[in-house]
Formats: C-alpha cells, structure tokens, sequence
C-alpha cells in the first residue's frame, strides 16, 4: 500500500519534470486533458466497476464541480486547490443524494435515471443567470502563478494539480480494490441478496460508492473554468466526458484500478492526435469504434486480455 | 418462551394473493425442523420474511429474545440468522476462499470486533471448506463447481457467518441419491455443533430422516406441526400435500 503510494507519486513527479524539461504550452494543454480523463474513469470505475452500477451521468457531476468553481469566483476568487475541494464536496453530496435517491433501481434503470439527473441539472444551469445562464461564463485565468518566489506558468500550474488528482485517484481506487470495502463491492456487482445474506450491508456501501466517485468527479470538474477561460453549460455537460468516462474503463478493463488509467491514456492520447491532425469532431467516432471492437474483442478489456493470455501461458 | 425463533401470527400478500396467513412457528434451540408444502405454498416467502429480504405486513418474528421486524436482512445476518439459497448464488468473481472470506469480513467482524488477522481469516476460510470438502478448490472459481459442490460452497457461507440458526432452503433439489446423503451428514453433523436448522426440502425420504419435527405449510397456511410419523399421517396432510 505505502510502496504502491510511494511509486505512484515518483511516476507523478518524473511526469511533473518531464514535461517541465520538455515546456511546450501544447503539451501541458493536451495531457491535462489526458489527466482530468484519468481521474473521470477512475471515478466511475469506483461505482460502475467495482460495484457494477453504470453512471450515465458523469458529465453532471464533472459539470457541477466546474460550476461551483465559476460560483465561488463570482463570490470571491479562491486559489483552485480550494476550489478543488468544493467541487469535491458538492459533487459528493450529489453522489449522496442520487444514490439515495436511486437505491431501489438496478442495471439499465439505474443508468437511466443518471442520464436523467444530468439534463435535469443542465436545464437548471442553462436557466441560472448568476453563472452565466446559456451563454456560458468567462474565467479570466491569471498568466502565472507565484509560489514561494518561484513563478511559474499558470497552465503548468493547473496541470500539476490535475496530476496530483490523478494519483489521488489512482491510490484511492487501489486502496479501495485491496481493502473490505472492495470486497464489499465486488459482492454487490456480482449477487446483492446474496451479499445482504453474508451479512453486507448493501445500503451504505453503495452510498459510500456513489459520494467516492461523485466526489472525483467533481474535483476533476473544479478546475476546469480556468483551464477553458469560457464555460458554457453544453461544454461542461458535454456528451463527450458521460461517453468517454464509461468507455475508458470498458476498453482498459473494469476490475482493476489500472484498466481506467490504461484506457484513459490510450483513448485519450488518440483523441488529441485526432483533434490535432484530422478534427475534434472525429473524437467521438473514435470512442464509438473502439468500444465496439473492444466489446467484441476484448470484452473483460484490456486487462482482461492480457489476464487471459498470462493464464493459457501458464496451462499450456 | 425459550425459543430461539418465534415467528408470530405473520401474514405477507403480493398484490391480492396471500402468500402466508397468519403463519405461527416456534424453534427451540438445537432443533431439527423440517418444512414441507407443495409449490407455491408459501415456504420461501417465509424464509424470506424470517431472513429480512422480504418484511412481513402483520405480526412480528423474534429472534433469540429480540423483535427482529423491520431489520434489513444483513442486519439479521450479524444477529444469527444464516440462510442458504434455493438457487445457489455465489460470487461469481471471487474463488472460493474469497467467497467465504465475505461473512467473515463483513459479520463474524461486525460481531467480534476485527479480532483476526489475515493469517486466521485465510485459516479460517480454509477450515470452512474442509468441513465441507471442498478444500482442494479454494482458489477455484464458482463456475469450475459441480451441482453438489456448489450447493457445500452455499452451505460453508452460509456457516462462515457463525449463526445460531441455519435456514437451509432446498439445498438437495436436483442431486442424485448420494449426493443427498452427502449433504444430510453435513447438515446433521452442524446441528451436532449446537446449531438449529430449518430445512426445507420436497424429497420426503430426506426430510423424515433429518427433522425432529415436522411442519406443513399449504396455500399460506400452517395445517400441521408435530412429530414427522404423526403429520405424514394426518389426513390433511395427506389429502392437500401428497395428493390424493
């Protein structure tokens, strides 16, 4: 566990110096975008892999930590690690109330009725005028940034902070995965009665899935108004973040903390290549493609895969 | 009142058909019961209404001196109250030894207070599936399982909880002569252990060879309660059960 941390943060900082000695602005736009990806899939995968729940609605939660950002600008310009932490608590509490709200429902009901909640709260945030209403809001970001007489640039700055999520992320999920609560999990995707009859208390456990990955949603959400400098409500619930954040961790693989982090690199990275060499309009077609080959090919994903051949490797 | 159970006056309808009316059970503890009917009769909505998946509409069950009405059925897990499955579940995902690993976690736990290490909780699992025989296949999946064995892997989990009373749910359909035999032993040598069991089963032979006592639902309804010999007997048994 403390080695997993340990390894995951040196990973963090050889990437944070890495792209640090390399200092193109592209580069830091184009994997902060591969990072707040990391984060989204790792977030769904904690309540729709582990626990077998499909969230349709990760943009909601994505949106919401965006719009409390651009709210507590309004108010008052806090620093985005603070605001961070909002999005966090809003989208947590969200998490909170639609698993509440949702406990009753299983499979395809409950995705839709996340897909609900998402253009339930876009119609709300299109008809609110104190964040922009439909024409969206501009966050003026700040050139750089000082810290401790050192100044850097801002985007390296948002950059940093998405990577530090990451691996927040990234050592949650796997903590999580190893821990009671995984096994718990694990139980409630494979047999919910049965897990009430070992004595699994299904309830709670699933609220405590829907806050963790409402929460990771939301944090990967705060910062987004300062890395755009323009938010408006179709951008911040755009099709894109609900598609890419379920297809991420079905191509990489669902059982695993890995398979979101693989899936995100890979459909990401080709998503930026897309949009830099043919148009962003072909980003969805590439998810589209991928998940249905990955469906046919590889349905367990990546991870999947490989676990398949390593076992044939090992009974010839 | 003694008894470990005590289920009184319940009654449960699913829209305007009256799965149990007004169903009254005693279970000392220790006790071998056996619980026979026809399909349809009532048996698994009882056991779901004793075990908490479903919650009775009229009267109250208690448990071990408790009212345990309106508890969730993880809730009555960790009082002592273990089930097995009709249709077995298992966790598809997990080998065997995780799959037992599951009660222990999250009742024996919540009971005890996280009292064992890993090294006891691998220990422990490893003893459950000895008991059952099914000690080769601890890393084995579910799916890799024959009939019977899946119906002893149902069995260890449902003893991994460590409860006081076991609701063996037709935990026989389905197996061949032997194999009945198989499962008859275990379940007789876990009551040896001091644990009380209510077996619900069709296959007579089964039934009158483990029950101490014998009771009989019908359309809802208890129409006989007593020593096996005598409620085979009864007239009404006969006429409404085996058919005639």
């Amino acid at each position: 566990m403390a080695k997993f941390s340990l390894i995951t943060i040196a990973v963090g900082a050889m990437v944070m110096a890495g792209a640090h000695w390399v200092h193109v602005d592209y580069l830091y736009f184009a994997s902060y975008t591969i990072l707040q990806f990391i984060v989204l899939a790792t977030a769904w995968n904690i309540l729709g892999g582990y626990c077998g729940y499909v969230n349709f609605g990760s943009a909601a939660f994505f949106a919401m930590g965006a719009y409390s950002s651009v709210f507590i600008h309004k108010i008052y310009p806090l620093p985005v690690p603070l605001l961070i932490l909002a999005g966090a608590i809003v989208s947590g509490i969200a998490g909170f109330g639609m698993g509440y709200l949702t406990l009753r429902l299983r499979g395809s009901f409950f995705a839709i009725a996340t897909l609900a909640l998402a253009v339930v709260l876009q119609t709300l945030v299109v008809n609110w005028e104190y964040v922009g209403g439909s024409r969206g809001a501009y966050i003026i970001r700040p050139e750089e940034i000082e810290f401790a007489g050192i100044t850097i640039n801002y985007i390296e700055y948002l950059f940093g902070l998405m990577l530090l999520l990451a691996v927040i992320a990234l050592i949650t999920a796997r903590t999580i995965e190893r821990s009671q609560l995984g096994f718990g999990f694990a139980t409630i995707r494979d047999d919910e009665l049965a897990a009430e009859a070992s004595g699994v208390p299904t309830l709670r456990i699933k609220l405590i899935a829907t806050t963790i990955s409402g929460a990771f949603m939301g944090m990967a959400g705060a910062p987004f108004p300062y890395y755009i400098g323009y938010l408006q409500p179709s951008s911040a619930f755009g099709l894109e973040y609900a598609v890419n954040s379920i297809a991420m961790p079905m191509i990489g693989g669902t059982t695993s903390w890995i398979g979101p982090l693989v899936g995100a690199i890979l459909l990401g990275s080709a998503q930026q290549y897309a949009t830099v060499t043919i148009s962003s309009a072909v980003n969805l077609l590439i998810v589209g493609l991928m998940l249905v080959a990955f469906v046919i090919i590889a349905p367990n994903g990546l991870v999947g895969l490989v676990q398949g051949w390593r076992r044939a490797w090992r009974k010839p | 009142m003694t008894a470990l159970l005590h289920v009184d006056n319940i009654s449960k309808r699913f829209g305007g058909f009256v799965a149990l009316d007004g169903i009254e059970l005693a279970v000392e503890p220790g006790e071998r019961l056996g619980l026979i009917g026809p399909n349809g009769s009532g048996k698994s909505t009882l056991v779901n209404c004793i075990c908490g998946t479903l919650q009775n509409e009229s009267g109250s069950v208690r448990f071990d001196g408790h009212v345990i009405d309106g508890l969730a059925a993880h809730q009555r897990t960790h009082r002592g109250i273990a089930r097995s499955f009709q249709l077995p579940r298992p966790f598809h995902s997990m080998n065997l030894a995780d799959n037992l690993r599951i009660p222990l976690l999250y009742t024996v736990h919540a009971r005890l207070g996280p009292l064992r290490s890993a090294g006891d909780l691998d220990a422990r699992c490893h003893e459950l599936l000895e008991m059952v025989g099914l000690a080769k296949k601890a890393k084995q999946m579910p799916r890799d399982l024959t009939q019977v064995e899946m119906r002893k892997l149902e069995l260890a989990r449902a003893m991994a909880a460590e409860p006081k009373l076991l609701i063996a749910d037709e935990s026989m359909a389905g197996l061949s002569h032997s194999e009945i035999e198989d499962i008859l032993a275990l379940l007789v040598k876990l009551n040896e252990r001091g644990i009380t069991i209510i077996l619900i089963e069709h296959i007579m032979s089964a039934v009158m060879s483990f029950s101490q006592r014998l009771a009989v639902l019908v359309s809802g309804k208890k129409i006989a309660d007593g020593k096996p010999e005598d409620v085979v007997r009864n007239p009404e048994v006969v006429r409404a059960y085996l058919g005639q």
